[in-house]
């Protein structure tokens, strides 16, 4: 009998719900035999403009949803663990990498009814008024994973941000592109709107100046940037004075989510 | 002391355009021996008994009560603001500004539980000349209630009541080095933000100067916040209480003569009620008192400087330009000093410049809108996202509303309202980081 | 004059009474308070304020010889200053009124009384409009009627509404001043709704307070009333006076009140014709103020 033929896997980039060829046709082989698509500044104008749209529904979905939602995506992730530790090379590492990445997905997931309550305040202000603040999310916000680990640095940094009510587009390990692009499968069975999260692969060199001076970016979590790439997207970034953050501790923190937010204050008379 | 730069420069009246008195010029050597001074203060500050800091910023606070005469006469001479507004808001609030602080210092702990906070080092703060004494407040309480040194460069055209509040620090027996003040302009404060050794840029003003620093800071590893400009929308529905909207909307863009970064100079009225509320909203600015700042009737008084004089003449010369219909009071202005009256632009379409740019001067563009979404389309329609006025009986509407302005301040039925423990700050190009509160700490201090 | 019969005709006006901010408005009374006034206009001041007042005495204790008295201080205030003007009116009850048209008869003060049951109003209508024709018939030139508050609070708008233009007819020539007794409405919508109420059943006058109450005036309700005053002018045409009565002592409360009245209705009201400051002890701290003006000496309260 003859060996079986496997059915290969193409992968695609993730933009407004839709696994798509970059526009521009091309694709680049950091992995041996695999085509990986190399998104374009077109591509990722567009990841941005679906994930505008995709804002005020976002946005507007109640704390629970949101976080039943990440909690799904941790569902889906954990249920393709195998898969994970595959593509991420085997092994102990890889495994604990998976683990840690469903853990922050779980983590962040039960943070979303939370964070107004800790995060938030009442203001007693001296005088007849009502006055609270509130956080809400800051809009689109670029996510430059780190490029290792690969599947949990992205997950360290959209978790937060859509935990937040923001929408992301993300820039994949450009090294190791293949889980971020595996787990693009996981949110796009994880009930997330189309455009709310989308993911990019390709060469960081080309798309983050675009990604940083881009007009309709809140926020840039900048965490796989090198020194000179810092820099360069903190320049850029003051185009639209968007904010920049670069959480590189690794560490699980409601600052993650709250970097990425907004406050806003409400004041009310108090009368009859 | 006296400058290592050896230059000085005037600071006028600008209600009489006489001079006041001349303010010496920091230039390299200067900001750097600032700088140095903080840098050297810092560990011991830093480390010193959180409580005694508390004493420190809670005597600041007393002193300023105490001299809130003389600082209120200073502000309105210096910056051309009714002594009313310098008298009633900018003392008595920066006075609260530091009590609030002053609390927090030894309580840091409490306030981010399981956070680890800790200073972030030399702050390095440039202020505009809108709230002289208030903007500077606003920077070094929560500084110095972090544990943080500071140096801070008022606006040339205002330094009078930081260099007052030098002395007072002086008389605080704050320790030297804790608090600087250096005077001058832009080139100053370029120098202050770009110093290698400030490790925290605080800036409120423009925009366009927001962005420069937010570059001249990229690639440092500086902390960063940005209070920057403002378009605000203050929204009003037919079913609002309109002789109170009428006053909020009078507040909202003539208080301080519009030199406000969060002044609502874009009134959105709802189509059906427009025209009553525009009748009484003439008849009002009708009453506006312009002239002397040191009159305790005066409302509005003189523009801060001829340079923004000169901007607000050529924005408002825009809006006749591009077809925006003008209505000024016929008030006497006084021959000498810088002058503009209260004006009130209706017929404003939203590509207006006068309806996009940031005005900063007593100046309202008027545009309708027929339903809730209409009124949130336009309100957000700018890149600024400072503030927002909504003007409605009806509950629901407000928190609708509310949850759907693109700003970081909301006024609900009232306007331009301020406190030392209300966060303030802006979305989208108004800036960065709060400034008041428990979230005013945040850009002061490192977390875990 | 307006006396139809129901609230049809008011269409938008009274199906749309406005609220009224509490915080917003008294924020805005209490900075009007704070205007300084110059010497100059101080003076000028202190006397408008005796020209608008309605010297007042409600007291079961009140006698010929009390009426007497007020009636004298109403024309001279000061009998060492002839240049002090007389007051507007006297202000007292239905059965005082013959004696004070006796001495005031020749003079430019009127005689002003409270009727329908002053000041709780709770008596019949018929009764209401029979003292009211009475008190006219002995001479009152202006008359103080009391709101049906029970029925307002009850929302019986129309019951209210029917009872003043009742009065007006009763009224005649008499000018008719309408007190909402403001410390018993509990909101300044109320308040507002009771103006608008007020104005369009035909009053001349709206009125704060019977004194009887607390609070009485305020700066802040009458600056509600203002407003309603000046939305009804817009809205109709009609020039409707204003009086503030109650806890109104001091001349500086007397002109916080006139700058008030600048500030909302302007010049055109800075007269006796539209704004009245009832009071009882009020003229006398006038007085003393208006000498040391005069003479730059602090006066003895005595």
């Amino acid at each position: 009998m003859a060996p079986r033929l496997d059915v290969r896997k193409t992968y695609k980039l993730f933009v407004n719900g839709e696994f798509v060829r970059s526009e521009s046709g091309r694709a680049y082989r950091p992995v041996a035999g695999v085509n990986v698509p190399r998104a374009s500044r077109k591509d990722l104008r567009d990841a941005v403009r679906a994930a505008r749209t995709a804002f005020d529904g976002w946005a507007g979905r109640t704390a629970t949803n949101r976080g039943q939602i990440l909690y799904r995506a941790a569902e889906m992730l954990d249920g393709r663990r195998l898969q994970f530790i595959q593509e991420l090379g085997g092994g102990k590492p890889a495994g604990r990498e998976v683990d840690a990445a469903v853990e922050a997905l779980v983590w962040y997931a039960g943070w979303t009814d939370k964070l107004a309550q800790v995060a938030g305040t009442v203001n007693p202000v001296a005088g007849p008024y009502f006055n609270f603040t509130i956080p809400e999310p800051t809009g689109v916000v670029g996510v430059v994973a780190t490029e290792t680990p690969a599947l949990l640095g992205l997950v360290r940094g959209i978790a937060p941000a859509l935990a937040g009510g923001n929408v992301v587009v993300a820039l994949a390990s450009e090294s190791r592109p293949l889980p971020a692009l595996t787990l693009a499968e996981v949110l796009a069975t994880s009930d997330f709107p189309p455009g709310v999260v989308n993911v990019l692969t390709g060469q960081r060199k080309e798309l983050l100046p675009w990604l940083g001076a881009h007009m309709d970016v809140n926020a840039i979590d900048a965490a796989g940037c090198t020194a000179e790439e810092l820099a360069a997207a903190q320049e850029a970034a003051a185009g639209n004075v968007k904010r920049v953050v670069a959480h590189r501790n690794g560490e699980l923190s409601p600052s993650a989510i709250t970097d990425l937010m907004e406050m806003k204050t409400v004041w009310h008379p108090i009368g009859t | 002391m006296e400058p290592r730069s050896g230059r000085w420069f005037p600071t006028i009246n600008p209600a009489t355009e006489e001079q006041l008195s001349e303010v010496s010029e920091a230039l390299k050597a200067d900001v750097d021996r600032a700088v140095t001074a903080a840098a050297s203060a810092q560990e011991s500050w830093g480390r010193l008994k959180p409580s005694r800091r508390a004493r420190y910023i809670f005597r600041i606070s007393r002193l300023l009560q105490e001299r809130s005469r003389e600082l209120a006469v200073v502000e309105s001479l210096d910056g051309g603001k009714p002594i009313k507004e310098s008298r009633d808001v900018d003392i008595p609030l920066a006075a609260a500004h530091f009590f609030y602080y002053a609390g927090w210092a030894d309580k840091l702990e409490w306030a981010f539980p399981n956070r680890r906070p800790r200073p972030v080092g030399v702050c390095g703060q440039v202020i505009p000349w809108n709230f002289p004494l208030l903007m500077l407040a606003w920077k070094i309480a929560p500084a110095l209630a972090a544990g943080n040194t500071v140096v801070l460069k008022p606006a040339e055209t205002t330094p009078l009541s930081a260099l007052l509040f030098a002395e007072i620090c002086q008389q605080a027996d704050l320790p030297p080095g804790v608090v600087n003040i250096i005077t001058g302009a832009g080139k100053t404060g370029s120098l202050l933000v770009s110093h290698p050794d400030v490790k925290k840029v605080a800036f409120t003003g423009s925009t366009e100067v927001g962005k420069l620093i937010q570059k001249a800071v990229a690639g440092t590893g500086k902390h960063l916040s940005l209070e920057l400009g403002g378009k605000a929308a203050n929204i009003v529905f037919d079913d609002a209480p309109l002789d109170q909207a009428v006053e909020g909307i009078i507040n909202g863009i003539f208080f301080n003569q519009g030199h406000v970064c969060c002044a609502g100079s874009r009134l959105l009225v709802q189509e059906s009620v427009a025209e009553l509320l525009l009748a009484k909203l003439r008849d009002r600015v009708d009453t506006l008192r312009v002239g002397d700042p040191l009159d305790k009737n005066t409302d509005v008084g003189a523009i801060n400087s001829r340079a923004q004089l000169e901007k607000i003449q050529g924005l408002v010369e825009s809006g006749l330009e591009e077809g925006a219909e003008i209505y000024q009071p016929p008030c006497e202005l006084p021959a000498k000093g810088f002058w503009f009256r209260p004006t009130i632009f209706t017929n404003v379409s939203q590509s207006h410049r006068i309806a996009r740019e940031e005005i900063f001067g007593p100046v309202l563009s008027v545009l309708t809108f027929r339903t809730p979404a209409e009124a949130v389309e336009k309100a957000n329609n700018t890149p600024y996202g400072l503030s927002a006025g909504v003007w409605t009986e009806k509950g629901s509407r407000i928190l609708w509303m509310t949850e759907r302005l693109r700003a970081g301040v909301v006024w609900a039925n009232t306007y331009n309202r301020f406190d030392p423990t209300s966060p303030f700050g802006g979305y989208k190009e108004s800036g960065f980081g709060r400034e008041g509160g428990l979230h005013g700490l945040l850009p002061y201090l490192g977390l875990n | 004059m307006a006396t139809a019969p129901s609230l049809l005709h008011l269409g938008s006006l009274m199906g749309g009474v406005r609220s009224v901010d509490q915080v917003a408005v008294e924020e805005r009374a209490a900075s009007l308070g704070k205007r300084s006034i110059k010497k100059a206009s101080k003076v000028w001041a202190l006397e408008l304020a005796i020209r608008m007042m309605d010297l007042t005495t409600l007291e079961g204790a009140d006698t010929p010889g009390k009426v007497a008295a007020l009636c004298g201080k109403a024309i001279r205030p000061d009998p060492t200053d002839h240049s002090v003007p007389s007051v507007a009116a006297v202000c007292l009850y239905p059965s005082l009124i013959a004696q004070a048209v006796q001495h005031l008869r020749g003079t430019t003060v009127k005689v002003a009384s409270v009727a329908t049951s002053f000041p709780s109003g709770q008596t019949f209508t018929t009764v209401k409009v029979t003292e009211t024709r009475e008190a006219v018939a002995a001479g009152a030139d202006e008359i103080d009627m009391v709101i049906d508050r029970g029925a307002f609070l009850s929302g019986g708008y129309q019951k209210v509404y029917d009872e003043i233009v009742r009065i007006k007819e009763a009224c005649g020539s008499a000018h008719l001043k309408v007190i909402l007794e403001t410390g018993e409405l509990g909101s300044y919508d109320n308040v507002r709704r009771a103006s608008i109420l007020a104005m369009a059943a035909g009053a001349d006058f709206i009125k704060t307070s019977t004194g009887k109450i607390q609070p009485a005036a305020t700066p802040a309700v009458t600056l509600v009333m203002m407003e309603a005053v000046r939305d009804f002018h817009r809205e109709t045409g009609r020039n409707v006076g204003l009086k503030a009565a109650g806890g109104i002592r001091t001349a500086k409360q007397a002109v916080q009140y006139l700058v008030l009245l600048y500030e909302t209705l302007g010049p055109d009201w800075m007269t006796p014709n539209r704004f009245r400051l009832g009071a009882s002890s009020l003229l006398n701290d006038v007085l003393m103020q208006l000498a040391r003006e005069k003479t730059g000496a602090y006066q003895s309260a005595d």
